[in-house]
């Protein structure tokens, strides 16, 4: 075991801001939505819209941050061990397995996060913030008498946006129950949290890899 | 260390971003308390006093020699008022594949007296004039038959007659009124506006005899304790026309006066609240319920009229003082504190002429359909309030009849005299040039009647989950479009909800097995 310097303060900074955020925008939009009642409609209404720009500001700093970093290159899926990582979470795992994927500075994802955060960032991310604005956005041309941008319906907008709530929801549980998943039950929150990681030797990495060969 | 930089700049951005958006964007003194401040000052005082003019000393034999003095100053003024709907009882309308025709008063059918015609005896006590059963043409005979003083009355003693051809009563000392002429009141107008279709509040829900002194409560604008606004502050005049559109008349989207015209289109210190501007009006939300405090005529039923208690007319009142039944006009159904019903219009609107003849089949007539969508970028939400009768039809020529309502006297075939319909709507329509086949039914007509004054103060108005709500949405008539929170996709949510189900069962057995073997392992 040795202690590793995985998570930078900004990563761990835009990370935590995004959790929160994403958090209370469901809380908010799932009140907009109709499903309950908690803020009033009018400051569920005012409080998303203040957390989506406030998001939107902080991906602007994230994507310039990963990519003058070229940490970004880090999401880049790639089909290596993808098999060898399904198969850990289905068998590997209850055997106490060691991970098939070691992580390090360079590496921090494992190919099912890879692929899973990268739909994230050019798929549901995207979606969200390109109906979230035309939300509000919307009337404008009409607003403003351009007809011919008049969009007719906010329907597929709205229906869009639900869509992709309720993806990031079922994210956000299946993320929440992976992250319990590393060497110990808190290893990774405690990483992303303090940026340090307690990181298996260089000689079970090595066995591990054979595993992974086999 | 290198990102603290960044993190710093981050937060710095969000918290600027933050005071930016949270700011007040009010620009202060906000339009309303400009439209305080106009409308508490006191009115200026006349720059003129009629009572001190030699013309309005002599004494007045008839109403006509009021008019005359009038126009010895106001030389022009009768020109003008010829002109004006309010005399003619028509203007001119353009209806959609039928070009322009004439509407008004005078011609028009509706869901109360059902039309003027032939019945001006009567009716003519809400004229702007005298002497409606002459047909006179000489411009000299025409101006003295204008009615000056039923307008511009400021003693409150003035009152025209029950069926004096729109004569002021025997009592009215003309010499009072006339030396007290001035600016119109509230009550000039709703002695006529207020009692519409022949009693209080039966045509509008929204202007009826509480509205001559209203509490706050009842409209905000009108209260003698708010900024006591009189009806011409907002329906001003030009030269005599005045301002403001009703649409059981109406058919275009022209000189319609709107709140925005004072309150500008973004009112609210609450942006989201302005956005709802280019779709729904302001008196969707600031009118949440007419008939505030008089009962409101809902439905007429003509058909149960003419019965007779020892060979005379008779009228039933119910517990509230409503008439619920009057031998010459049939059952009433009545309401109080009503909530509107919405509909999308865009300020036109088709009509009913006399003389159209209804489909076969159909069993409700609209008399005036209002048009709007939500497709429509003209259009804007209104509330609006229904008003359902049955009235007189012909089965024959599948024309609504235009019965004789009004006379002085038995034997000429006025309902109301000789209750017989079959003669009251042979005379009716002989008198408008039209044929009756004899063959005498009923027919059901609706009219929109939009909803505009008892505006409630900002408290009461409506909130958004009156509309944006699932269940008893105000709005939940208009299905044209998608509001967040009324309307869901059924199958996104179904769909949604079970994935997150699944994945939450998916994690809880995934945790439990490796929970179980690693108990297992260790032991």
């Amino acid at each position: 075991m040795k202690r590793v310097y995985i998570y930078e303060g900004f990563e761990r900074f835009w990370h935590w801001t995004q959790a929160i955020l994403i958090i209370f925008l469901a809380f908010t939009g799932f009140e907009v939505h109709g499903s309950y009642t908690f803020f009033g409609y009018e400051n569920a209404v005012v409080y998303h819209r203040i957390a989506g720009w406030t998001l939107l500001g902080l991906y602007v700093f994230a994507a310039f941050w990963h990519i003058t970093t070229g940490e970004i290159k880090q999401y880049i899926p790639t089909p290596k061990f993808m098999r060898a990582q399904i198969e850990y979470y289905l068998l590997g795992i209850f055997k106490n397995a060691p991970h098939p994927v070691k992580k390090n500075r360079l590496s921090k994802l494992n190919p099912l996060q890879k692929i899973t955060y990268f739909s994230l960032m050019v798929v549901i991310i995207p979606l969200m913030m390109v109906t979230g604005l035309l939300y509000i956005y919307y009337r404008v041309p009409q607003a403003s008498v351009v007809d011919p941008l008049n969009v007719s319906s906010l329907g597929p907008i709205a229906l869009w946006h639900t869509i992709g709530a309720y993806l990031l929801v079922i994210f956000l549980i299946g993320h929440l129950y992976l992250i319990t998943t590393g060497h110990t039950v808190l290893t990774n929150l405690k990483a992303m949290l303090t940026g340090w990681e307690d990181i298996e030797d260089e000689d079970d990495e090595n066995e591990q890899t054979e595993n992974v060969n086999n | 260390m290198r990102n603290t930089y960044l993190t710093l700049l981050v937060i710095g951005v969000i918290i600027i971003g933050a005071v930016y958006y949270l700011k007040d964007p009010t620009v202060y003194p906000t339009k309303l308390d400009q439209l305080k401040e106009k409308y508490s000052a006191p009115h200026k005082k006349k720059a003129v006093d009629h009572s001190k003019f030699a013309v309005l000393q002599k004494k007045f034999k008839s109403a006509q020699e009021v008019t005359k003095a009038c126009l010895t100053c106001h030389n022009e003024t009768a020109k003008e008022i010829i002109g004006t709907p309010h005399f003619r009882w028509e203007r001119p309308i353009y209806l959609k594949n039928r070009g322009v025709t004439y509407l008004g008063k005078a011609d028009a059918l509706n869901n109360f007296c059902i039309g003027v015609q032939g019945s001006e005896v009567s009716c003519a006590k809400c004229h702007a004039g005298y002497g409606m059963n002459r047909t006179a043409t000489a411009m000299d005979t025409v101006a003295n038959d204008i009615d000056c003083l039923v307008c511009h009355d400021n003693s409150n003693t003035y009152v025209k007659g029950a069926n004096m051809f729109g004569y002021p009563g025997k009592s009215v000392d003309l010499n009072v009124a006339a030396k007290s002429v001035g600016r119109p009141t509230r009550d000039n107008c709703g002695v006529c506006h207020f009692f519409g279709g022949g009693g209080n509040n039966v045509k509008h829900g929204d202007l009826e005899k509480s509205m001559f002194h209203p509490s706050r409560d009842v409209d905000v604008h009108m209260a003698d304790s708010g900024p006591n606004l009189q009806c011409v502050d907002c329906h001003k005049t030009d030269h005599h026309n005045i301002g403001g559109k009703l649409y059981s008349i109406e058919a275009q989207n022209v000189g319609r006066i709107e709140c925005e015209d004072c309150h500008s289109n973004e009112p609210h210190a609450s942006e989201i609240l302005n956005e709802h501007t280019v779709k729904v009006a302001c008196q969707t939300c600031h009118i949440p319920e007419y008939a505030k405090v008089n009962s409101v005529n809902i439905h007429w039923d003509w058909s149960t009229a003419g019965k007779l208690r020892d060979g005379k007319p008779f009228m039933i009142e119910d517990s509230l003082g409503d008439h619920i039944y009057k031998s010459i006009k049939g059952s009433f159904t009545w309401g109080r504190h009503l909530k509107p019903q919405y509909f999308w219009f865009n300020g036109t609107a088709d009509h009913y002429l006399l003389g159209d003849k209804v489909p076969e089949g159909d069993t409700v007539v609209v008399l005036n359909q209002i048009h709007g969508s939500y497709s429509d970028v003209r259009s804007k939400i209104y509330p609006m309030r229904i008003h359902t009768t049955k009235q007189p039809f012909d089965l024959g020529t599948r024309m609504i009849i235009q019965p004789k309502l009004a006379a002085l006297k038995k034997g000429v075939g006025a309902y109301w005299k000789d209750f017989d319909w079959n003669k009251a709507a042979e005379v009716g329509m002989k008198h408008v040039g039209l044929p009756y086949s004899g063959k005498f039914g009923w027919i059901n007509t609706i009219m929109y009647w939009p909803l505009n004054h008892m505006v409630s103060t900002k408290d009461k108005s409506l909130q958004c989950t009156d509309c944006h709500t699932e269940n008893n949405s105000r709005l939940a008539g208009l299905t044209d479009f998608y509001m967040p929170a009324r309307d869901h996709y059924n199958i996104v949510d179904t769909l949604g909800k079970l994935l997150i189900i699944l994945t939450l069962l998916g994690v809880i057995g995934h945790g439990s097995i490796r929970y179980y073997f690693n108990k297992k392992n260790k032991s």
